[in-house]
C-alpha cells in the first residue's frame, strides 16, 4: 500500500473501512431477519435449517450488497464526460488480486460446505446409504400412502387410518412413505423436511415434531392434474392427546376420507365446474376412520 | 438496386444475397448457408417464440393472481406451464444464443463462414420444424404435454386417452429434434473455433465470447447424448410399453432423473456461459478499459465446464439419494462459485476507474450482472442440502432460475442484440426506446421474480394451479411484474423493426470497439474478410494501450471510413 500512496489515500481507506463495517452490520441484521420469512419452526430439524439459512443470508447479503455497491460507485463516479471519447487507464490485470479472489471464495464456500455437512449429520433425515430398491427399511410407525390425489395415513399398531396426519410432540418417529402411482413429494414447510415418495419403494423419513399445532402437508413433486390440491393437515399434539386420538379413532367406522381432487372431479362430471384437457381420474377417496379436515386455519 | 448507394461494394459483388444488401428480404426464408443470415433467422425465430412463451406465462400469472384455480382449468394450467418452460428453453434461449454464435463467431475470429455451412442451415431449419410439432401438440386430443419440462416418469407416462399420438409423445419428439439440432450446431461451432481462426489469433488472443461459446458447445457435445438417450427410453416406455422407468415393470423412475439432470444442469451453463462472454465483451468497450485478467476469465470458463458435469445430483437431493451423494454433490456445486466469482470480480475490476458510457447495451449488461449476482447468492443457498430440502420444488427455485435465465441471460442477450445491432443490420438503434425497454425490463424482472423467493421460503410449491391464501400478497406483485414484462417487449420490437427499416446508417465501428468484427463494414459482406483476412498481432481488449490488434490496422480503418 505504501508504495502507491496516490491510489489509496488515507480518507479513502477510512471510507472503505467504514463501509465494510456498515456492510457487516447490515449483513448480520439481515441474517437475523430470517425467522420472519419462514413458517413457524415445528421440528427438531427446523432450527438447524434456519440457523444455516440465517448464516447464508448474512454471507449472501455481504456479497450481493458489496458487489452492487461497487457497481453503484462506478456508475455514479466513473462516467465518461459527455464528449470524452478517450480511453481509461489500461490496467490489464493483477495476479495478487486474482489469487485473493480465488482463495477467499474457495475458503468461504468450503467453510459453508463443512458447516452444512455438520448440519446434515445432525438432521440425519434418512440412513446414510438409503438408496433402497423395494421395502428395505422398516420401522415406520406411520405408513404414509400418496395417491393421485390424496394422502392416507395408517397407524398399523393402533389399527387406525386417517386423511389427517397426527403426530406426538417431542418424539422421534418414522414415517414410511409409499406411493400407489406416480412420484409425490412429502413436504411439511413447518418441519423444513421434504422427501420424494417413489412408487415401488418404501422410504422411511424420521421426524421429531417440537411444537404443537396444525400444519400443512403439501405434495411437492408434480403429480398431475390435482397436484396443487393434494394437501393434508398435520396435527402435532402431546403424547397423551395423540394416544387418546388413536384409541378414539380406532373405534370409529370406516368412511371416505378427504380428497379435493375427487370432489372437483365429481363437480366436473356433473357439469358444475368446467373441465379442460384429458385427465387421469382421481383415485377414490381412501376409506379411513378419521377424515379430519384440511380447511381449518393452520400455523404454517 | 437504386438504393445501393453507401453499401459496401463487396456486398453487391456477393454471389448470393447477404444481410443489409438491398431488396433481398426473401433470403431469410430460404435454406441460406450464410452464417449471418442464419444468425438472424435464429434470432427472429427465437423472438417469435419468446412472445409465445411470454403469452403463456402471462396467462399463468393471471391464474396465479388469485389463490383459487379459477381462470383456466387445472389441466390447462399444467399444459401451459409445461409448454412455457419448454418453449422458453428449447425455442427461445438456445436458438437466440445460437443466433449470436452464428453472427459473432465467424466475424470475431476472422473466418469467412462456419466450418459446415449446410449443416449449419440444417441445424437452424430443424428449429421451426420442432417448433411446429410442439405447437401442434396443443391441437391433438387430450391436449399438450403437461408433466413439466422435466417430464419425470411415471407421471409423464400416464396417457389418459391412450392415443398413440398424444401431447407427451409430440413433446418428446420435439425435444429429441431440438437435441439433434443442438448437437449439429455444437459440432459446427467447436470446429469453426478450433480450425478457422485468423492468422495470429492464437487461443490466448481469442475474444472471451468465443471462449465461452466454445465451452458451452463442448457441454452440448458431452451432455446432450445422455438426455437424448434418456428421452428415447421415455418415448419407448410411452408408446411401445417398455419398462425402463415403470416401477411396476421393474424399472426405476429415479434413473430418468439422473439422465435428465446430467444434461439439464450443464444446460444452464450452455445458456449462461455465452452471456458471460457478452459481459466480458461489453464492459471493456463501454468502460474504455482492457478486460481485467483475461487469461483467468478465459480459463474460468473451462473450469466451469468441468464442474458443471459433476453437479447434477443437486437437483435430486430430496429424491432419495444417499447422504454421501448429497454431501459430495453439494461440495462440487459450491466449487462452481469460485470460477464464477473470478469472472464477476474481473468485470468489477474492469469497470473500476473506467470511463463508463451508459447506452442501452451497457445498461442491459449492468442490469444483467446485478441480477446474476443475486441469482448467484441464492444459488449458494440452494447448494446447501438442508436449505435445499426446505425450498426444493418451491417458488424459491423458480425465482432463482428466472433471475438466471431472464434476469441475467435474457438481459445479456438484449445487451448483445443492441451492441451488435448496428454491425449486422447496418443501422443504429434508437437509444430512447432502448432505454425505455431497459427500464421496463429491469423493474419488471425484479417485480416478477423477487416475490418468488419469500413465497418459496414460506413453502409454496412450484407448478401449483391453486394455493393457500397466505401466499396471495406476493403472488399479486409477481403477476403485476409479469404483465409489466409483457409490456416491456413492445418498445423492444418497435425499436428493432423501426431501426432496421429507417434507423441512421451505422458506421463500421460505432462504439469505437476493438475486435475483428469491428474491422468489417456494417453489415459485413457475405464472406467477411474474403481473401484479406488480417493477421492478429495482439490480444483482445487493448483499450488505452495504443496496441494495434492487427497488422496494417490504420490502413484497414481508413479504407472502412472511405467506403
Amino acid at each position: 500500500m505504501t508504495s502507491t500512496p496516490r491510489r489509496f489515500p488515507l480518507p479513502r481507506l477510512i471510507g472503505l473501512a467504514l463501509w465494510l463495517v456498515l456492510l457487516t452490520l447490515l449483513s448480520v441484521w439481515m441474517g437475523a431477519q430470517v425467522p420472519r420469512w419462514l413458517p413457524v419452526s415445528a421440528s427438531s430439524a427446523a432450527p438447524l435449517v434456519d440457523g444455516l439459512f440465517g448464516f447464508e443470508t448474512a454471507v449472501a447479503t455481504f456479497v450481493f450488497v458489496g458487489v452492487v455497491s461497487v457497481m453503484v460507485w462506478v456508475v455514479l463516479f466513473n462516467r465518461a464526460e459527455k464528449y470524452d471519447i478517450s480511453d481509461a487507464e489500461p490496467i490489464e490485470g493483477n495476479t495478487t488480486l486474482e489469487i485473493t479472489w480465488t482463495v477467499i471464495p474457495l475458503v468461504l464456500v468450503m467453510a459453508i460446505a463443512a458447516y452444512t455437512i455438520q448440519v446434515n449429520r445432525q438432521i440425519g433425515l434418512i440412513g446414510p446409504m438409503d438408496h433402497a430398491h423395494g421395502p428395505a427399511l422398516g420401522g415406520g410407525e406411520v405408513q404414509v400412502i400418496a395417491r393421485q390425489w390424496s394422502w392416507e395415513f395408517r397407524y398399523p399398531v393402533a389399527g387406525v387410518s386417517s386423511t389427517e396426519l397426527h403426530l406426538p410432540l417431542d418424539r422421534r418417529l418414522g414415517l414410511q412413505l409409499e406411493s400407489d402411482d406416480v412420484i409425490h413429494g412429502f413436504y411439511v414447510p413447518a418441519f423444513r423436511l421434504k422427501q420424494q415418495v417413489i412408487p415401488g419403494r418404501s422410504i422411511t423419513l424420521f421426524i421429531t415434531p417440537t411444537r404443537a399445532g396444525r400444519y400443512r402437508l403439501r405434495d411437492s413433486e408434480y403429480s398431475g392434474t390435482w397436484f396443487a390440491a393434494n394437501q393434508a393437515d398435520v396435527v402435532v399434539e402431546s403424547e397423551e392427546a395423540y394416544q387418546s386420538w388413536l384409541s378414539r379413532a380406532a373405534r370409529l367406522p370406516l368412511q371416505p376420507g378427504l380428497s379435493d381432487a375427487a370432489r372437483e372431479f365429481a363437480q366436473q362430471r356433473s357439469g358444475e365446474r368446467p373441465s379442460g384437457y384429458a385427465t387421469i381420474q382421481p383415485a377414490p377417496p381412501p376409506l379411513v376412520n378419521v377424515p379430519g379436515s384440511n380447511t381449518l386455519p393452520h400455523d404454517g | 438496386m437504386t438504393s445501393s448507394a453507401g453499401v459496401d461494394a463487396r456486398i453487391l459483388r456477393a454471389p448470393h444475397p447477404v444481410p443489409g444488401a438491398p431488396d433481398n428480404w426473401k433470403r431469410f426464408f430460404t435454406f441460406n448457408t450464410d452464417a449471418k443470415v442464419i444468425g438472424i433467422q435464429y434470432i427472429a425465430t427465437a423472438l417469435f417464440f419468446l412472445l409465445v412463451g411470454g403469452l403463456l406465462a402471462m396467462i399463468m400469472r393471471g391464474e396465479l393472481i388469485t389463490p383459487a384455480a379459477d381462470l383456466v382449468d387445472r389441466t390447462v394450467y399444467n399444459g401451459l406451464y409445461t409448454m412455457h418452460g419448454t418453449i422458453m428453453l428449447f425455442l427461445f434461449i438456445f436458438p437466440v444464443l445460437n443466433g449470436l454464435n452464428n453472427l459473432l463467431i465467424p466475424c470475431m475470429i476472422g473466418a469467412p463462414d462456419m466450418a459446415f455451412p449446410k449443416l449449419n442451415a440444417a441445424a437452424f431449419w430443424l428449429v421451426p420444424v420442432f417448433g411446429v410439432i410442439l405447437m401442434a401438440s396443443f391441437l391433438v386430443p387430450g391436449g399438450p404435454a403437461s408433466s413439466g419440462w422435466w417430464s419425470y416418469p411415471p407421471v409423464s407416462l400416464q396417457n389418459p386417452l391412450g392415443h398413440l399420438i398424444n401431447g407427451e409423445a409430440l413433446w418428446i419428439l420435439a425435444v429429441a429434434l431440438s437435441g439433434i439440432s443442438s448437437i449439429m450446431g455444437a459440432v459446427n461451432f467447436v470446429t469453426t473455433i478450433l480450425r478457422m481462426r485468423a492468422p495470429g489469433m492464437t487461443l490466448s488472443r481469442m475474444p472471451i465470447f468465443c471462449w465461452t461459446a466454445f465451452s458451452a458447445q463442448t457441454i452440448q457435445l458431452i451432455g446432450l447424448p445422455a438426455l437424448t438417450g434418456g428421452a428415447v427410453m421415455l418415448l419407448f416406455d410411452l408408446v411401445v410399453g417398455t419398462s425402463f422407468y415403470r416401477p411396476e415393470g421393474g424399472g426405476d423412475p429415479v434413473l430418468y432423473q439422473h439422465f435428465f439432470w446430467f444434461y439439464s444442469h450443464p444446460a444452464v451453463y450452455v445458456i449462461i456461459l455465452p452471456v458471460f462472454g457478452v459481459f466480458s465483451e461489453l464492459f471493456p468497450v463501454y468502460a474504455r478499459k482492457p478486460l481485467f485478467g483475461y487469461p483467468f476469465v478465459a480459463g474460468a470458463s473451462l473450469v466451469i465446464v468441468g464442474l458443471s458435469l459433476i453437479v447434477w445430483v443437486h437437483h435430486m437431493f430430496p429424491s432419495g439419494v444417499p447422504q454421501w451423494m448429497r454431501d459430495a454433490f453439494m461440495v462440487t456445486t459450491m466449487l462452481i462459485a469460485v470460477p464464477t466469482g473470478i469472472k464477476v470480480f474481473a468485470w468489477l475490476a474492469t469497470l473500476w476507474g473506467g470511463k463508463l458510457r451508459l447506452n442501452t447495451a451497457m445498461l442491459f449488461a449492468l442490469g444483467g450482472l446485478f441480477n446474476f449476482v443475486f441469482a448467484g447468492v441464492t444459488g449458494i443457498m440452494l447448494a446447501t442440502v438442508p436449505v435445499d430440502i426446505h425450498v426444493n420444488n418451491t417458488y424459491f427455485v423458480v425465482g432463482h432460475f428466472h433471475y438466471v435465465i431472464y434476469g441475467a441471460a435474457t438481459m445479456g442477450v438484449y445487451a448483445a442484440i443492441y451492441h451488435w445491432f448496428p454491425k449486422f443490420t447496418g443501422h443504429m438503434y434508437y437509444e430512447g426506446l432502448g432505454k425505455l425497454h431497459f427500464l421496463l425490463t429491469f423493474i419488471g424482472t425484479n417485480l416478477n421474480f423477487f416475490p418468488m423467493h419469500p413465497l418459496g421460503l414460506m413453502g409454496m410449491p412450484r407448478r401449483v394451479s391453486s394455493y393457500d391464501p397466505e401466499f396471495a400478497f406476493w403472488n399479486v406483485i409477481a403477476s403485476l411484474g409479469a404483465f409489466l414484462l409483457g409490456v416491456s417487449i413492445i418498445p423492444f420490437l418497435l425499436n428493432l423493426v423501426s431501426s432496421w427499416v429507417r434507423g441512421a446508417k451505422a458506421p463500421a465501428n460505432p462504439w469505437n470497439a476493438i475486435g475483428l468484427e469491428w474491422l468489417l463494414p456494417s453489415p459485413p459482406p457475405a464472406e467477411n474478410f474474403e481473401e484479406h483476412v488480417p493477421t492478429v498481432i495482439s490480444g483482445p481488449y487493448g483499450y488505452g494501450t495504443g496496441r494495434p490488434l492487427v497488422e496494417h490496422q490504420a490502413e484497414i480503418e481508413r479504407a472502412l471510413q472511405q467506403a
